[in-house]
């Protein structure tokens, strides 16, 4: 019995031990000096559990009494986790080594809240969410504030885990009163009390704290105040990190709540999810209009992403959390390329992140440029870019859901954002002439930005067959 | 006869006085670490009290886990707490303020 439980798991286990050996490793051998030995490891491990669980998994497995859950849907978040939090780690050393921040700690961290991202994707149990949850949070923020002896670095730890605090005890709260009127933790249970009659109003009032608590964590507005700070305060590659798996994990976990345990009253979360949808495209595109620090401008960015993502979830229906899925996986690939972008911006070794620093950047570095220019464009959801794709897909799912109001508000806040991405690709490519910066890039950051530069052009051919994919992991989830 | 309705009126009144000490509150980060813990102990009423109404155990086992992770969490709180002081020189929620958002 517990065998078979385990077996069910054991990536996650593994991962979890090999997070405690490495901590073992590196204290006990040569500190930070072990440190890119433990970095390439990690990112090892991430590709070798996202191939086993990708190639291995089968059906639908329930462990530990219906707490945790092994389904295709899960198996999709996992994948799309652990190579976009591998790639992270890869492209961070040279960044991290050159400042002189790279303690061995790092990969660990990263390593024990990806721990957390593939429980939160699997968690078929309130008690199980909260776990990965805050195994997830209370890495990241420590990562956060990586740079101890930096006002900003610090400052957005702080804030980030005051924020996360407070969203946590308002999911928590809800998770009791949705415990006390359903009379059960599990998804399962929930589902059917929800299933059985209407749903009580103590039922209803647990399910809007619980999803307040998880819009904090997507960030989405109106719960987004602390992404901007975090994403700038952070060091960069931190910044990436954040911008790309824990979204996915969030976004899967908010698929989960909602179709899992409540997937019998749509109606009554579709609307709550479509306004938090509307706002956070709304915001994402206009607040960042006066940003000049591009780490800002990818939070503002971010937010608006979350707002199409959860515009998938809003529809309710199968084909909206496919597209949520394929949204997620384009949407990673893209911030891991412009990532890699923004670490090299440098100037005489110092990081950079105004974008006026930008200006007449073509002329110095054309072939990182362009493969910025593809990435914009398909930030910005241009047509024949991936991104475009992505959009293409939440819309049409909204669409179908009879929600067209949603998807032409959606439209519209695409539009306005356009203007953000456009700018800086104006600064590349017409501003005025000025010291250009003279960041190097490695050659690993380098194949990243190309590559998911040519992803988004190469993409469009058949997506990679990610929607077919997509399609299985999502009904999976729904019935 | 103290009922459910009652607990659940303590711990409603708890966690909203919380969730206040975190936005009123303007002068040390550490009342705001003490809110959050008094949010998550409002929780743990909430979850003793169905747990007890209900007859079901789960409740006081999610309440045990909870109190686990508070207590994780006001230590990485502290640790980080810690580290900005070092860097700023103070813990006034005001001072909390290089970056504007």
């Amino acid at each position: 019995m517990i065998q078979a439980d385990l077996n069910i798991v054991l990536p996650e286990v593994s991962l979890a031990i090999f997070a405690m050996l490495a901590l073992m490793g590196g204290v006990y051998t040569t500190k930070d000096k072990a440190a890119p030995v433990i970095l390439w490891t990690t990112s090892l491990v991430f590709v070798l559990l996202a191939a086993w669980i990708g190639f291995n998994g089968e059906g639908t497995n329930a462990a530990f009494g219906g707490a945790f859950v092994d389904d295709g849907f899960s198996r999709f978040a996992k994948v799309t986790i652990l190579l976009s939090a591998a790639a992270i780690l890869v492209m961070s050393q040279d960044f991290m080594t050159r400042h002189g921040l790279f303690r061995f700690e790092y990969p660990i961290l990263v390593a024990l809240s990806v721990v957390g991202m593939m429980m939160m994707v699997s968690a078929g149990d309130l008690m199980a969410l909260y776990m990965g949850l805050e195994l997830q949070s209370l890495a990241l923020y420590v990562v956060a504030s990586l740079r101890r002896d930096s006002v900003k670095s610090t400052e957005a730890g702080l804030k980030y885990f005051v924020l996360g605090a407070l969203s946590s005890g308002m999911l928590l709260y809800g998770a009791s009163l949705v415990y006390g009127y359903a009379g059960t933790t599990l998804f399962a249970g929930i589902f059917s009390t929800v299933n059985a009659g209407d749903i009580s109003l103590g039922l209803l009032f647990g399910l809007v704290f619980v999803i307040a608590g998880l819009a904090f964590k997507v960030s989405a507005a109106p719960f987004h105040m602390w992404t901007p700070d975090v994403y700038e305060g952070s060091p960069t590659p931190i910044t990436a990190f954040f911008a790309t798996a824990p979204k996915v994990a969030a976004m899967g976990l908010f698929a989960r709540v909602v179709h899992d345990a409540f997937g019998g009253a749509v109606a009554d979360w579709s609307q709550i999810v479509a306004f938090l949808s509307v706002v956070s495209m709304f915001l994402g595109a206009i607040a960042a209009i006066g940003q000049r620090d591009i780490k800002r401008l990818m939070a503002y960015s971010s937010i608006a992403h979350m707002g199409f993502a959860l515009m998938g979830l809003a529809a309710g229906t199968a084909e909206g959390v496919q597209a949520m899925l394929i949204y997620m996986a384009i949407y990673v690939t893209m911030n891991i390329g412009t990532f890699a972008f923004i670490l090299s911006m440098e100037k005489d070794g110092e990081p950079v992140t105004d974008i006026d620093a930008l200006q007449n950047y073509s002329k110095k570095e054309p072939m990182r440029a362009l493969a910025m220019l593809v990435l914009l464009f398909s930030l910005a959801g241009i047509p024949p870019m991936v991104g475009f794709f992505g959009k293409f897909y939440v819309l049409k799912a909204a669409v179908d859901a009879d929600m067209a109001w949603l998807a032409i508000a959606g439209v519209v806040a695409s539009v306005i954002g356009a203007f953000y991405y456009l700018r800086v690709i104006y600064y590349m490519y017409f501003g005025e002439e000025r010291d250009a910066l003279n960041g190097s890039m490695p050659m690993v950051n380098w194949l990243f930005l190309v590559g998911s530069a040519a992803v988004m052009l190469v993409g469009v051919i058949n997506l990679f067959g990610i929607e077919g994919l997509a399609l299985a992991a999502a009904g999976a989830l729904v019935n | 006869m103290i009922g459910l309705e009652h607990y659940l009126t303590v711990a409603a009144a708890l966690f909203v006085i919380g969730i206040f000490g975190i936005f009123v509150n303007r002068k040390n980060v550490i009342i705001i670490l003490m809110s959050i813990e008094l949010m998550l102990l409002a929780v743990n009423i909430n979850f003793v009290a169905f747990s007890s109404y209900l007859g079901d155990l789960a409740g006081q086992v999610f309440t045990l886990f909870v109190l686990t992770v508070a207590a994780a969490e006001a230590a990485i709180g502290l640790a980080i707490l810690v580290c900005f002081f070092r860097t700023r020189g103070t813990i006034a929620v005001e001072d909390v303020n290089v970056m504007k958002g």
